[in-house]
């Protein structure tokens, strides 16, 4: 037996299959952030100072650019599924809804993608 | 289709503001801010690419009233983002839900992000 409405069988919707996979995803890549957050302040607080050569000596060590890469990248997917969630919440006009969640996506993508190219230079002397 | 007089749950308006309401939202309003502060992150990272003369423009300008100000606010929305989150966590595995409990993580974690805001800036180089 079906609990399904009619309309909603014609018409063809109905779950997308994903439906925890946000949730989720939002709590794993804040157990990753939870862990490179800490060694990013653990780090800071240990350099010796924060001027030009030493913040530029600790970010092309090799692992602490892999460290900065994978901070960054999970900063930027956390931070969209966190903003995401804000926009769908507050903004309840259709159009603007659409296009808030597009320009946070690309927002997003271009912060994270400068911060890499960014890092690698550093990372790979350039 | 909707009447927009209808009121919305949840009915905010009807209880006595507990401190676990200022958390939730504070949650929130910590992580938008350090959504936009990843622009920073990223210009900071922009600025040790670029060299020398740049980096020290960018630390310039942080170095100003606003600049620090603003630091100082990410750090506390840092700090208290994580310890929050890790709060979430321990819900999101079934303990720590009663209301006394919640209650006392809710002080336990403002206390422990401010505590530790300022330690890393006693700390910091």
């Amino acid at each position: 037996m079906s609990l399904r409405a009619p309309l909603g069988k014609v018409l063809g919707l109905g779950t997308a299959r994903d439906g925890t996979d946000h949730w989720w995803m939002q709590r794993v890549s804040a157990v990753g952030l939870a862990l490179l957050g800490l060694w990013f302040v653990g780090s800071l607080v240990s350099l010796d100072d924060l001027q030009y050569a030493n913040a530029h000596a600790f970010i092309a060590a090799p692992l602490n650019s892999v460290l900065m890469l994978l901070l960054c990248a999970t900063l930027a997917y956390h931070s969209y599924l966190g903003v995401q969630v804000v926009v769908e919440d507050y903004v309840h006009a259709p159009g603007i809804k659409v296009v808030a969640l597009i320009a946070s996506r690309f927002a997003h993508i271009v912060v994270a993608a400068a911060s890499i190219y960014a890092i690698l230079r550093i990372g790979l002397g350039a | 289709m909707s009447n927009s007089d209808r009121p919305l749950s949840p009915h905010l308006s009807v209880y006595r503001w507990p401190i676990t309401m200022t958390l939730s939202i504070l949650h929130r309003g910590t992580g938008l801010a350090m959504s936009i502060g990843l622009l920073v992150m990223a210009a900071w990272l922009i600025n040790t690419a670029a060299g020398g003369a740049d980096y020290e423009r960018f630390t310039a300008v942080m170095a100003t009233l606003f600049g620090r100000l603003f630091l100082i606010g990410w750090s506390f929305a840092f700090f208290f983002h994580l310890a929050n989150g890790i709060r979430h966590l321990v819900w999101d595995t079934g303990y720590g839900l009663e209301k006394q409990q919640a209650t006392a993580s809710a002080w336990f974690v403002l206390i422990a992000s401010l505590v530790l805001t300022v330690v890393f800036w006693v700390l910091l180089p």
